[in-house]
């Protein structure tokens, strides 16, 4: 708990530096954005629940939905001088002009991303959370390291799962990976996986929603874990636009908005054991 | 004598030629070479250059993940050793059914024209999905679930069909008056397949037969898409991490190490066919 009270304290600090040289929220993104007087913001296609619900990022409805409107108020654009555009991952990462001002889909801020990409302050800390089928905890499939290593494991190729499984859990077998969540889902339903890691948000979601024996069996807490989850805003590198960002979250943090944007769109788990 | 007053018309034909050759050689290099020179030139001096270079052809990515992606082209090797043999085999067993011309046995070749409409008219990746995750979904045990057995029997069925239809021409590019001179001679049908059609069907098929196998080489890498982590997924995995398209090239480049020698041979398999023909 103080780990991450002090990690965010850290974040705190750096974006106050930043918010020297930003001015009033409204001032701050002008002349900044790719259309003027326009916040151009790309997320993926499909965008799944909880982060954007029907994928119609448009109506605000479903995390990532919500924060970027907020930010958006936050710099001072009002919500109809917000557009919306897709990107897949590596359209987000391809060299050459953005289509976007920022772009939100669950981007994990990593060191080796920064190099090509700038991210924003952290939006969102995720834990990460282990989900198996009822029949790997009939098998005996429990809460600890030593368990989880046993288990086969299949993981999402585009996402920090993969080294995350490698390093943390460290499995007997080699993970097996996939396109994306459905597939690594529909792979455990088929029987050729035991386990997988995701947020906890949409660990819970696969297993109230999606799955038909899906249990979440665990979870690594944010601060605890080797590397953090942090999702960040990912914008062109460089992009000036980028201080105006962190001072918008940075306050919607402090104003408590953040939070509870939090509490009305992603579940919290109360009941899932953490993992030892 | 009328010899040797042919002898230096021969001669200065030799030489005319060579001349000719010669300077064809020269236009051809100059040509390339500008074409060369120009991209060199040019290229670098594109605003976007240097953010293309970092991202596509960076070179500490690339010494960091190579030695990985050979690795993991391991698997995409296995996948190819065993599925190349099996398709040859189940690709043959069609095109007979195609070509079974008994009445009777005319519910063989509809299942053979069937069977080629649906495995060369639907998708690769979607037979994968479809026998990789749909199979093992019935409830099949952990070992009979195996991604790589059902991932394998995908590319297998796809390809056949292909296959089929190479073996197909052959079979029907041979001379019908070929059958009748076994017939006459007493062979039965069978016997007439395997002793007369066939084995002169199977050398006239093998260059563009090789081209199914070099594409196959690379549709291997299709059955990552339900989990086995091969030399396009373990790039992918990099790609990802690093934010960077480097290993994507570096895969590309070890794909090309093996497709080109394979067209290659093919190309000279078909030129020697054509001589021989010819």
């Amino acid at each position: 708990m103080s780990k991450k009270s002090l990690t965010f304290a850290g974040i705190i600090v750096t974006s106050m530096l930043s918010l020297g040289t930003a001015h009033a929220a409204g001032e701050c993104a002008v002349g900044k954005t790719i259309e003027e007087g326009v916040l151009t913001v790309a997320t993926g296609n499909p965008a799944y629940f909880p982060w954007v619900i029907d994928n119609a990022p448009e109506a605000g409805k479903g995390f990532e939905a919500a924060v970027a409107y907020a930010v958006a108020a936050q710099m001072g654009f009002e919500a109809d001088q917000v557009t919306w555009t897709t990107s897949s991952f590596d359209q987000a990462i391809q060299p050459g002009q953005k289509n976007f001002d920022f772009n939100l889909q669950q981007f994990s801020i990593t060191e080796d991303r920064e190099k090509v990409v700038d991210f924003s302050v952290p939006y969102y800390t995720s834990a990460l959370a282990v989900i198996v089928r009822q029949q790997a905890i009939d098998a005996g499939a429990l809460p600890t390291l030593e368990s989880l290593k046993g288990l086969v494991w299949g993981a999402d190729a585009n996402t920090t799962a993969t080294p995350i499984i490698q390093s943390l859990i460290a499995p007997s077998s080699d993970p097996l990976l996939y396109d994306d969540t459905v597939d690594v889902i529909e792979a455990m339903n088929a029987n050729q996986i035991d386990a997988t890691l995701l947020d906890l948000p949409v660990a819970l979601y696969q297993a109230a929603a999606v799955m038909d024996d899906g249990v979440v069996l665990g979870q690594f807490p944010a601060d605890e874990s080797n590397s953090p989850d942090h999702f960040g805003l990912l914008m062109e590198k460089g992009n000036p636009i980028k201080t105006c960002v962190d001072a918008a979250l940075t306050a919607l943090s402090e104003s408590g908005q953040l939070a509870e944007i939090e509490a009305e769109w992603l579940q919290q788990a109360t009941d899932v054991p953490m993992i030892e | 004598m009328a010899e040797d007053a042919a002898l230096p018309l021969k001669m200065s034909r030799a030489a005319y030629n060579a001349q000719k050759k010669r300077r064809s050689l020269i236009v051809a290099s100059t040509s390339m070479l500008t074409v060369l020179a120009l991209i060199y030139y040019f290229v670098p001096r594109a605003p976007g250059w240097e953010r293309v270079k970092d991202s596509f052809f960076n070179w500490d990515v690339f010494i960091g993940t190579f030695p990985k992606l050979l690795d993991a082209f391991l698997i995409d090797v296995m996948i190819f050793a065993w599925c190349a043999p099996a398709i040859a085999i189940w690709g043959l067993v069609i095109a007979l059914c195609r070509d079974a011309r008994s009445p009777a046995l005319f519910p063989l070749r509809v299942f053979a024209t069937v069977y080629n409409d649906v495995f060369r008219g639907v998708p690769v990746i979607l037979v994968i999905y479809l026998i990789g995750f749909g199979i093992p979904g019935l409830g099949l045990s952990r070992t009979w679930s195996n991604p790589y057995i059902w991932g394998s029997l995908a590319l297998i069925l796809s390809y056949s069909a292909y296959v089929a239809e190479v073996y197909r021409a052959g079979i029907e590019s041979i001379h019908e008056s070929q059958r009748s001179a076994a017939k006459s001679l007493g062979l039965s049908h069978w016997h007439t397949m395997s002793h007369v059609i066939l084995p002169q069907a199977f050398r006239r098929v093998i260059p563009a037969n090789m081209n199914n196998f070099i594409s196959l080489q690379k549709d291997v890498a299709l059955v990552s898409f339900i989990g086995p982590v091969e030399l396009l997924r373990q790039a992918g995995v990099e790609k990802s991490l690093l934010a960077n398209f480097t290993p994507y090239v570096g895969a590309a480049l070890i794909f090309l190490s093996v497709t080109i020698p394979a067209t290659r041979l093919a190309d000279h398999l078909i030129a020697k066919q054509n001589r021989e023909r010819g």
